[in-house]
């Protein structure tokens, strides 16, 4: 080991001064500041402008309407009227169907990732979960088609016979008492929509709720467990409560991605302007649907409605995904990477 | 509220332990805390019996409710009742509540993994005729009429469509999301936290909307015809917020220290973001960038109002309609003919079968943070610092000590 001699060198034996640490950032430095900054500006420019022409060419039609525009059930843009009642009621149950059939499946998936499963299976299953959010919508809408809706109607007739008295499970035309009556009465509901686009969801949701699940403080399981709780009571008394805005955010970042579906939707639906509730019907209807059926036969102020429609859509699901990801930030630990 | 001790208190404070446990003649039984008993396999199987059962006799009696799916669901609620029954007759509430909780979320997870085996294993099923015939990959259908058998016909214009939309979107969207995500983590400005919350906002975009901007601007008021260049513009409104917040994450997981380090050695902000944070990054950049093209890739609303539709083969991705595969597949099921709804199924087998490349391969680049090496790279490195050790050595031992 060698020794190393600290030598003064100044010739005239000055006390050091400090470097000036904030100096001028030399021109490559510069450039790559402007260049990110421009890189930060052009995508600002891109995605204000997508959402300043969408306000513009919406006030077009919305100034034409007014209010009535909220309240209007029909889609007759060239006599005058139109409105947003039926589709984006349609949208909010087919929403709604969606999260109802998906937040159990989901959160129940997620605490067995997160708690029950071993190792390998979980593992296997994460990768499962995230494959199936990256399945292509049109699939699951073949799926819904083809395939569940042929499942489903069985159900559904089931729930108008019997639980027809609640207001939504109510089906008009439905006729219990032949047992040949055609089941055309009960094929493109809501409900079947609904179940396709609540298993397009899921994944998102899991996801979310595994990732905040597995977070919950190591020590506070022990000490459940310690204290005698069964696995389900250490999952009730320290998962679940630390778990929960991430199980509302999660929830609801599904519920944003399923206003917004269209494919899955356009395919399983018959198109139908009427504000309805009743959910296992035939006959629905969304706004994204609704834009993807009726773009290329509009006029200049048609086009124009459906960008109002558009406008109305994309307001919902930017509140609730800012919601929704207040939720999942504020039920995250403050840890970082730094260090 | 204050309690005293009660005079003789003490007495009851002596543990009963002593007095009922018998003399230890071996090391105490570790008490079982996890793990299946066959015990517990037997209650399963003997509910699962049980239920079918019970449902079978039901089914012949009950019959307004038909169908598989009312089987299942009745099959799971009795199985579910029979199952309690049969532990609470030997456990306590508690252990009930537990086991049946376990039960529920074990079925959760099959409900929601039998969901997707069977939307894949559905779609190859319908599909399996068209893709045997090899035809399907190499023409396309502009010889092949609605009502032509399969042996006719392919989605080759598709397949190629879907490459070069895909490809354009990717040129785009890379360079401007990863500049963007990496402006939004080096400049920390209050512009850079409007762009980041604009980005966030946009993530909330539902695609048909972006298909429908670049439907009216680029195609109606700027009057370029309907092309598959149109079609890359809409996936990249839509594809770009998805890179540029994954990428954003992936680019806060770098160590700040990694970073000071680098600054520490004198070095320029570009060069730390291009020697240090982008390759540490590297992997999670990859996989968010491969699964926002899987998301890309599989969107048909954005290329439905902006690619129009053709039979034929186009690759000129400026002028001419173009298909992708997802629209393609919307197209042949829309059609009554069965043979066009087989090709559709097809279609959808073989975009899943991208989609799944895409993410096999997004899993053997990365998927793992970049604290975490493999065992191979980890390897890689700790030869690398041997190589620099020795040239270290060799150039010190030549040079004169100062």
């Amino acid at each position: 080991m060698q020794t190393t001699h600290v030598v003064d060198l100044r010739p005239d034996g000055q006390a050091p001064k400090p470097r000036p640490v904030r100096g001028v950032p030399s021109l490559s430095d510069r450039l790559f500041r402007r260049g990110s900054g421009l890189s930060g500006l052009l995508v600002l420019a891109i995605m204000a402008a997508v959402g300043l022409f969408l306000a513009i060419q919406a006030a077009q039609a919305l100034r034409t309407t007014g209010a009535s525009f909220l309240t209007t059930a029909e889609w007759q843009p060239d006599r005058g009227r139109f409105g947003i009642a039926a589709v984006l009621t349609g949208t909010i149950s087919i929403a709604l169907v969606a999260v109802a059939f998906s937040f159990p499946i989901a959160s129940g998936t997620a605490l067995f990732i997160s708690e029950i499963a071993p190792p390998r299976v979980k593992k296997a299953f994460i990768a499962m979960v995230d494959l199936m959010a990256a399945v292509p919508s049109v699939v699951f809408g073949l799926w819904g088609l083809y395939f569940l809706q042929d499942q489903v109607i069985g159900l559904s007739r089931w729930l108008s016979i019997w639980l027809g008295w609640i207001p939504i499970f109510k089906v008009t035309g439905a006729d219990p008492t032949n047992p040949l009556a055609s089941e055309s009465v009960y094929t493109a509901s809501t409900f079947i929509a609904g179940i396709v686009v609540g298993l397009m969801v899921m994944p998102i949701q899991c996801s979310v709720m595994r990732e905040v699940f597995s977070q919950a403080p190591a020590g506070e399981r022990e000490g459940a467990f310690a204290l005698g709780a069964t696995r389900w009571g250490m999952v009730r008394a320290v998962v679940l409560p630390f778990g929960r805005g991430g199980m509302i955010g999660g929830t609801m970042l599904g519920l944003g991605r399923a206003m917004g579906e269209t494919i899955a939707v356009l395919l399983i639906i018959s198109p139908r302007f009427e504000i309805t509730i009743h959910v296992l019907e035939a006959g629905s209807n969304s706004v994204s649907s609704l834009i993807a059926l009726l773009y290329s036969e509009s006029s200049d102020f048609g086009l124009s409605a459906l960008f109002a429609a558009g406008l109305a859509l994309f307001c919902l699901t930017l509140a609730i995904n800012f919601t929704a990801s207040a939720f999942v930030a504020r039920s995250r630990s403050g840890a970082t990477s730094e260090g | 509220m204050t309690t005293l001790l009660e005079p003789g208190a003490g007495e009851g404070t002596v543990l009963p332990l002593a007095r009922h446990a018998p003399a230890r003649t071996s090391a105490p039984v570790r008490r079982q805390m996890g793990g299946v008993t066959r015990n517990d396999r037997l209650t399963v199987l003997g509910a699962l019996a049980s239920a079918v059962c019970t449902s079978a006799l039901l089914f012949g009696r009950v019959a307004t409710f038909s169908g598989r799916f009312g089987f299942v669901v009745v099959t799971y609620v009795v199985f579910l009742a029979t199952y309690a029954l049969l532990v609470w007759l030997s456990d306590d509430r508690p252990a009930v509540i537990d086991k049946l909780m376990t039960v529920v979320l074990y079925s959760a997870a099959a409900v929601l993994a039998s969901g997707l085996i069977s939307v894949v294993s559905f779609t190859l099923w319908r599909g399996r005729t068209a893709l045997g015939k090899s035809n399907l990959y190499v023409q396309d259908m502009s010889n092949a009429g609605p009502a032509d058998p399969l042996t006719v016909g392919g989605i080759k214009h598709a397949l190629v469509g879907t490459l070069m939309m895909i490809t354009v979107a990717l040129l785009i969207t890379v360079p401007l999301g990863v500049a963007c995500a990496v402006y939004l983590n080096e400049a920390r400005s209050r512009v850079s936290r409007i762009v980041r919350t604009i980005v966030e906002a946009m993530t909330a975009l539902p695609s048909v909307l972006a298909g429908l901007f670049i439907f009216a601007t680029w195609i109606l008021i700027l009057g370029f015809e309907r092309s598959s260049l149109a079609a890359s513009l809409a996936i990249s409104i839509m594809m770009l917020p998805i890179i540029i917040r994954s990428s954003d994450v992936v680019l806060r997981l770098v160590p700040g220290n990694l970073r000071e380090a680098s600054a520490a050695l004198g070095a320029p902000a570009w060069r730390t973001v291009w020697h240090v944070v982008l390759p540490t990054a590297r992997s999670g950049l990859a996989t968010s960038i491969i699964l926002g093209t899987a998301r890309g890739i599989g969107e048909t609303s954005p290329v439905l109002l902006t690619a129009g539709f053709t039979a034929s083969l186009n690759t000129n991705p400026v002028s001419g309609p173009m298909v992708s595969l997802p629209l393609a597949t919307f197209e042949f099921v829309r059609s009554p003919q069965p043979a066009l709804v087989a090709r559709g199924f097809a279609t959808a087998a073989v975009l899943m079968g991208v989609v799944l490349a895409l993410f096999i391969v997004a899993r053997i680049i990365g998927g793992t943070g970049p604290a975490n090496l493999s065992k191979r790279k980890a390897g890689r490195l700790v030869r690398r610092s041997a190589r620099d050790v020795t040239r270290f050595n060799d150039a010190t031992r030549g040079a004169p000590p100062c």
